[in-house]
């Protein structure tokens, strides 16, 4: 490659970065800015007075704390049940022949063609019938048994199609059962479909918004989504300031977590037969 | 794909009854109970409630007065003639159709320009990739602050001497904006995905094709594409059911205005039942909301047949 030709890749590189990289910053540095310099003419990049009312203010209007952990429990649950859920199902799917299994495969698979928000109305009902509606219930129990696992089963199911035959035949001739083979060969090996299917569950559930707005009413249950959108004036207007400092919040761990694992988060990703 | 022990059998068989749990039997157990959990869970929570979606359908359902009548296919010609049906089909159509083109076409141009030899191109992928795990209604609520009429993006164009408009206030540019903060949020998905099937594609198919004497663009058209065509059928299809569940931002930025331009089949469906307490004409939009997936990843299936190409 010429130089010349090298100094354009990077120039496209750079000013294709400002959409994906300026609204992080916008939101990380309007937060700290008083009110009087969030719609200041110039716009400025860095606030001139730093001031961290806004972040005082998040805790003060709504239990934010607590539905920061309302967020993070749920999240956390979800992950270690669809993994639970779609590592099961995913290798039986992709190593054990018993009979039926193509059957209840397309029947699974079947799930991915139902959104949630088809179904969400009566998934409400039922909820409701079982006295569920505004507990966490939904939230949890939705995305680990319903549509939102059937993605990580596949992903799950893909990885564990290539694993050689050798391995388990080894297995078995040390004596070990069908879930030995599982728990002892094949899920150590599936790490990287692991980790593709914690993080992309991990994020959805820390994202849902559809659900807790349909299932929960008290503030002290709702989650983060919910709760950013609920600062506003007496008049609805939003207060930008306060809403920007709980979306750092919310946005900023997450965002450092992903930059310190980035190696894994994104090639554990590529490697999981999401190649088609 | 038969998993048989490959102990070789004895050749001479010891006079005993063969015990019932042969390995066959064992395993056939194994299986039915590793994909209990997702089998009773699929049930329960997606084909029971579309069942259910289909019956409430068929009913007239208002919550508030607790009636709950059969009317046949009364909702069915309610919504045929409902005046918000096109416009909210017009609206879902757009997005889905800008959405897909762009996520598809900027994920490909960027994964090519991070998968030449440069350096410091994981450092850009991760630029790329970091809106992927923003939280979502953070990312809209930044954007929203961002496109005010008094917001940062008019300023900064302000200052290179252009009038921006009020992007979420515009009947064309509210979708417009809807459908950039959901590019810009996503796009990095379908860009690591691409980048890895781009990692895939073996050098010498390009020196051979260089030797033959064929341009870039030539290159990129009869050798990139067909050999990742498969992930692009892949991303197509999650990029394109994604795009038809698109919810949050659309309350988050517009709530379907300004009119009813940013109104998607989703919102509006979350209007009449959540809002309105129209439950029975709610689940008639819902299995609406189902056929458009269900054709539109059909049609995407079907088509694999004849431009995904598998090596043979």
């Amino acid at each position: 490659m010429s130089r010349k030709l090298k100094l354009l890749v990077y120039g496209v590189l750079l000013v294709c970065c400002v959409p994906f990289v300026f609204p992080t910053w916008w939101m990380a540095t309007t937060s700290l800015k008083p009110v009087n310099e969030i719609f200041a003419f110039p716009p400025r990049l860095w606030p001139r007075d730093v001031t961290f009312d806004a972040y005082r203010q998040v805790f003060a209007l709504q239990p934010f704390g607590q539905q920061y952990l309302n967020s993070l429990y749920i999240a956390v649950l979800v992950t270690v049940g669809t993994l639970v859920v779609s590592s099961l199902a995913g290798y039986a799917f992709a190593r054990i022949p018993f009979r039926g299994s193509g059957v209840v495969f397309v029947v699974v698979l079947a799930g991915l063609l139902v959104p949630n928000e088809v179904t969400i109305i009566p998934l409400y009902r039922m909820f409701d019938g079982l006295g569920l509606v505004n507990t966490h219930w939904p939230l949890i129990l939705i995305p680990v048994l319903g549509a939102p696992s059937v993605l990580a089963t596949f992903i799950m199911r893909q990885f564990f199609i290539t694993l050689p035959r050798e391995l388990e035949e080894a297995g078995r001739v040390d004596g070990l059962g069908r879930f030995g083979l599982f728990w002892q060969v094949s899920l150590p090996l599936a790490k990287p479909a692991i980790g593709a299917v914690s993080i992309f569950t991990f994020l959805h559930s820390w994202n849902l918004f559809l659900e807790p707005i349909v299932f929960l009413s008290s503030k002290d249950k709702f989650t983060i989504p919910q709760a950013l959108t609920q600062y506003v004036d007496a008049y609805g207007g939003a207060l930008w300031n306060v809403q920007l400092a709980a979306a750092t919040l919310s946005a900023l761990p997450v965002l450092v977590i992903f930059v310190l694992a980035q190696r894994q988060f994104v090639e554990g990703l590529a490697q999981t037969g999401l190649k088609g | 794909m038969t998993l048989l022990a490959s102990k070789p059998a004895p050749l001479v068989r010891p006079p005993e009854r063969a015990p019932y749990w042969t390995m066959r039997r064992r395993d056939e157990l194994a299986g039915w109970l590793m994909v209990a959990p997702q089998l009773v869970g699929i049930v329960a929570f997606v084909i029971v409630p579309l069942g259910l979606v289909v019956w409430y359908s068929l009913h007239e359902w208002n919550v508030l007065a607790g009636t709950f009548d059969f009317v046949g296919g009364a909702n069915f010609e309610q919504l045929a003639s409902d005046p918000r049906l096109g416009p909210a089909l017009r609206a879902t159509g757009l997005f889905s159709v800008g959405l897909v083109v762009l996520n598809l076409s900027l994920a490909l141009f960027l994964a090519v320009l991070l998968n030449q030899k440069l350096r410091g191109t994981v450092v850009f992928r991760t630029l790329f990739f970091s809106p992927v795990v923003v939280t979502l209604v953070a990312w809209t609520i930044v954007w929203g602050f961002l496109l005010q009429d008094n917001g940062g993006i008019n300023g900064f164009l302000d200052l290179i001497g252009l009038d921006g408009p009020n992007w979420l206030r515009g009947e064309s540019t509210a979708m417009i904006s809807v459908i950039v903060v959901q590019l810009f949020k996503g796009v990095g998905l379908n860009m690591v995905l691409f980048l890895a099937a781009l990692q895939g594609v073996p050098a010498e198919l390009y020196e051979a094709a260089r030797i033959d004497g064929a341009s870039a663009w030539a290159r990129f058209r009869r050798v990139t594409v067909p050999l990742i065509s498969p992930t692009i059928l892949l991303t197509s299809i999650l990029t394109v059911v994604g795009s038809l569940q698109v919810f949050a931002q659309i309350a988050v930025l517009t709530q379907g205005g300004p009119g009813t331009s940013t109104t998607v089949l989703v919102y509006y469906l979350y209007q009449q039942a959540f809002q309105f307490h129209h439950f029975g004409y709610g689940a008639t939009i819902s299995l609406l909301l189902f056929v458009i997936v269900l054709a539109l990843t059909v049609l995407q299936w079907r088509m694999r047949r004849k431009w995904v190409f598998h090596e043979s």
